[in-house]
């Protein structure tokens, strides 16, 4: 179960995640993000993962098309508060440096 | 354990395995690595072999077994996993070049950097996907 709340700042919005991301739960995320960005293109999507306790390789897909929808609207997608669940997860796949990652929401939504 | 090829049911998997594998003496980062295996593998098997149905059956095999490795037999936990969905063509199973960014392709390269041994067969109009990974014993501490 995934559980998804949006806070919205001037021009960035917070998602706060909860609970596993994984083949059942992704396309909710995916939707959510996609949203943000190409459809508002809102400038700053940032993503609060503090309380994910599992993500999949689906998760990880969803974050990579989110990511490349960023790059196409000139938007930033942010992560935080990654735990080591969450990070050795994005490390097996390589793709931890691909990502812009904060240690905190403050850093996450400094101008 | 038999389980229906839904999404739904990997949570489920999910927090049965972790104290399974806890209470077979792995860390906790392996007990993460069984775990997200054998999810990637179900996961493979929904969307691959039984392309999205989701009450197909897909049965899984846990057992400890003994393996010969470097001239010493190693506790291992061997997991199976079967499935009567197409045929998956075993030499497709490889993985992606993880340069290539973008989404999708991962599943199979978490399962092989999780697991010490992964091997797949077709068998009696069955997919099987064998997953061992070795129990490694605590090294003692220093000054015993």
């Amino acid at each position: 179960m995934l559980q998804i709340s949006s806070r919205h700042l001037e021009k960035v919005t917070i998602f706060d995640l909860s609970g596993d991301i994984d083949l059942a739960t992704s396309p909710q995320m995916r939707k959510a993000l996609l949203r943000e960005l190409r459809e508002l293109r809102i400038p700053r999507v940032v993503l609060n993962l503090g309380a994910v306790r599992y993500i999949d390789s689906s998760g990880v897909a969803s974050l990579v098309e989110a990511l490349k929808a960023s790059r196409d609207s000139g938007s930033r997608l942010i992560l935080f508060g990654l735990n080591s669940a969450v990070r050795e997860v994005l490390q097996l796949s390589k793709l931890l440096r691909i990502f812009e990652i904060k240690d905190s929401e403050e850093q996450a939504v400094a101008p | 354990m038999e389980l229906p090829s839904s999404p739904d049911t990997l949570c489920v998997v999910r927090s049965a395995l972790a104290p399974l594998a806890q209470i077979l003496g792995f860390s906790e980062a392996e007990c993460r690595a069984v775990v997200l295996a054998v999810d990637e593998a179900l996961t493979n098997i929904i969307r691959h072999a039984y392309q999205g149905k989701a009450d197909q059956p897909i049965q899984l095999f846990f057992r400890r077994i003994w393996v010969p490795y470097d001239g010493v037999r190693r506790p291992a936990l061997e997991i199976l996993l079967e499935d009567r969905g197409i045929r998956v063509d075993g030499s497709k199973l490889c993985g992606r070049d993880l340069e290539d960014v973008r989404p999708g392709g991962l599943g199979l390269h978490f399962i092989k950097e999780s697991m010490d041994a992964v091997e797949f067969r077709r068998r009696w109009g069955r997919n099987q996907l064998r997953l061992v990974k070795f129990l490694h014993a605590p090294e003692p501490s220093k000054g015993q």
